[in-house]
């Protein structure tokens, strides 16, 4: 999967999560850049992630990810 | 999406936002509830989701959350914001997580394994107690979900050693506690679990990254099994099945298949597959349900079919039976306000997706549960919770009827001038035409099952639907029509014949009554004229034989502008109308539209 490809249904994704049509991901994109994006709110993100690539993190994964570019890394190398 | 079951877990949760904000702007008026969550692992989502069921269920929750896994200290020596709080209700969020410290073992004789057992009790009761002297309100606590593993395989269930036997027993303890106890209620995981699946149930990865003491996706079940309680114990739970007839109390089509031929009883898998549900709908009279009918058929084979020899619901078990050509919803209305009750109060059953989305676009206060096929009827309405029996007091009983007959009142005026805009809504299209060789079983079917709605009953042999759809002198027409809800298939025939070269006499006519109220008659009307007009045919003759099933028909051609020629001392009536001065009635169903051609 190209990395466009994963940013484009990331952002689907997040954009559904945090009810918010404006957002708009980077590679860069953290927790700091998005109003609702607090810890609980990460869970809910992480599951929804998962169920979009049929994918899992591995538990280690869920806590070091730095940014959404981390994340669709991991996501690209699993699927 | 649905809020009711069955919803998808995963939904809901990425979903939330949404949801909860279209709640919030929905008009709707809700009543304040204080819900204290004392938590054994975390509750966030968990009181999101409370906060999505009770929203629909009319009820605003504020939501005190302990910190994390606080939940027994919090309730013992309570913080000022609990102690200022004033909860309406206290919800203790514990689970098979929090039983580790009381857990028994092999290497435990069985004596101190009992001293375990009361240990996680006194741990339990002792909150319990100390929460209803400080609050005066009801109790909510879980009781416990089975083990994921099993230490000694199937001994752990009988062995008073095994952890499986151990959440057995506490279980059966809590459950006694909860017998006994006025204003305390077990929200029972594990039944919930089971129906969820335990190894789905159980994540372990989210418990050790989160402490959540279930999958992500089960969170929405879990609260859902809460929030029936809370509004119940609100006096928001439903009081009224209202029950459509064919194909949901019985297999098949009373005013069609007759009393002989529907299928309800134990000789056939389908008819034992109704009774059972019959059987479900009996119970819930015990629990202070009541019943009543809400069904398109004539009264007299409404009744028939309830008395049925194998009919557990006879009509004395009903207390308002509404079996007529009205539309459902107008029925409901009127049904609610002859029982006094609200139109919230009422739960509509009913096998026909078209019905019951009209009925719920129109009566949105109305639950309308997705009842698909027969074999889970009783559990889709189960599993909703629609009357989940705690308890509330007479003060909510009295409130909930004086706003619920207002409501009543106001639904009524708006389901008159919705009702073209819904057939609107539906996005009807037919085709209507000469009889092709490819229906011409169906019709033929069509022609000796109708019964209701069909003005002169003629049985036709195929050889004969197939003569006169070759005959010059013959104008037949079938149609056949979908909506957005899928495919209804041949639904109506039309058979004239011209006996001078100005007149059309119809032989017959005849519609399936699955699609009545939809205009379905005008469109063939317009049809029939319209070639009638191209044929130069001046005048059409319409017949009308009473029988016993077809009274909803009698007035048909009037409807139509047809008038009066004659009529004979058995009812039979003779119509006639100008095609000249015909005006197309049809305005919902469009009409053999080229760009679209048949369906499929």
């Amino acid at each position: 999967m190209t990395e466009i490809e994963v940013f484009t249904r990331l952002n689907k994704v997040f954009r559904k999560v945090f009810d918010d049509n404006s957002i708009v991901l980077s590679r860069n994109t953290t927790a700091k850049d998005i109003e609702d994006w607090d810890s609980i709110e990460h869970i809910t993100l992480i599951g929804a992630v998962e169920k979009e690539f049929g994918m899992r993190f591995q538990m280690k994964e869920v806590s070091s990810m730095k940014n959404v570019g981390e994340m669709a890394d991991i996501i690209r190398s699993r699927v | 999406m649905r809020l009711d079951y069955p919803f998808s877990g995963a939904e809901l949760l990425e979903n939330k936002k949404a949801i909860r904000k279209e709640l919030l702007n929905d008009g709707t008026k809700r009543t304040e509830k204080r819900i204290a969550v004392l938590g054994g692992s975390t509750t966030n989502d968990f009181c999101r989701m409370i906060e999505i069921f009770l929203l629909k269920e009319g009820i605003q929750p504020v939501f005190y959350q302990s910190e994390y896994a606080q939940y027994w200290n919090d309730g013992m020596f309570p913080p000022e914001e609990l102690a200022s709080f004033r909860p309406d209700v206290v919800y203790i969020h514990t689970s098979f997580r929090n039983l580790s410290p009381f857990l028994p073992s092999p290497a435990l004789s069985k004596e101190e394994c009992g001293q375990k057992l009361s240990e996680a009790y006194e741990h339990f009761s002792v909150l319990w107690k100390k929460l209803s002297e400080d609050y005066h309100c009801p109790i909510i606590q879980n009781n416990f979900e089975f083990p994921g593993v099993r230490l000694m395989g199937n001994r752990d269930g009988w062995d008073s050693r095994g952890a499986l036997n151990f959440v057995r027993k506490l279980n059966a303890r809590f459950a006694d506690y909860a017998e006994n106890t006025p204003s305390f209620y077990l929200n029972d995981i594990n039944y919930v679990s089971a129906c969820y699946g335990l190894d789905r149930w159980l994540d372990d990865s989210v418990w050790y990254l989160y402490k959540y003491a279930c999958a992500l996706d089960a969170i929405p079940h879990w609260s859902f099994n809460i929030a029936r309680i809370i509004k119940s114990l609100f006096g928001k739970n439903k009081k009224v099945l209202a029950l459509d007839l064919d194909n949901t109390l019985w297999g098949g089509v009373i005013g069609d298949d007759g009393v002989d031929g529907i299928e309800l009883g134990s000789e056939t898998a389908t008819g034992e597959c109704y009774l059972a549900f019959q059987n479900y709908l009996k119970s819930q009279k015990q629990i202070g349900i009541m019943l009543t009918v809400d069904s398109k058929n004539d009264l007299n084979n409404a009744l028939d079919g309830l008395n049925h020899p194998d009919s557990v619901l006879k009509p004395d078990e009903f207390i308002v039976i509404k079996a007529n050509w009205e539309t459902k919803d107008r029925n409901l209305v009127e049904t609610a306000s002859q029982m006094d009750l609200g139109i919230d109060s009422f739960v509509f059953v009913d096998d026909n997706p078209t019905e019951r989305a009209l009925v719920g676009a129109s009566l949105p206060k109305v639950a309308v549960p997705e009842m698909d096929s027969p074999y889970t009827y009783a559990r889709v309405l189960d599993r909703n919770g629609f009357f989940e029996t705690t308890t509330f007091s007479e003060d909510d009983v009295k409130r909930n009827a004086m706003y619920k007959a207002n409501a009543d009142r106001a639904v009524l005026q708006q389901s008159f001038a919705d009702y073209t805009e819904y057939l609107l809504s539906l996005d009807m299209k037919a085709d209507i035409l000469p009889f092709p060789e490819l229906y011409i079983p169906r019709i033929t079917q069509l022609t000796n099952k109708s019964n209701q709605f069909n003005l002169t009953t003629k049985r036709y042999t195929e050889g004969e639907i197939r003569a006169a759809a070759a005959d010059p002198a013959h104008i037949t027409l079938y149609g056949k029509m979908w909506d957005r809800f899928g495919d209804n298939g041949v639904v109506a025939v039309t058979i004239g014949e011209i006996r001078s070269p100005d007149e059309l006499h119809i032989e017959l006519w005849l519609m399936s009554c699955r699609v009545l109220k939809k205009q379905m008659e005008y469109a063939m009307l317009d049809v029939l004229t319209e070639e009638c007009v191209r044929r130069g045919i001046k005048t059409i003759y319409g017949y009308y034989y009473p029988t016993a099933k077809n009274g909803m028909v009698k007035e048909l051609y009037k409807d139509f502008g047809f008038e009066k020629v004659s009529e004979s001392d058995g009812g039979s009536t003779v119509w006639k109308m100008d095609c000249a001065s015909y005006e197309k009635k049809n305005h919902v169903i469009r009409v053999n539209c080229p760009e679209e051609g048949e369906k499929k």
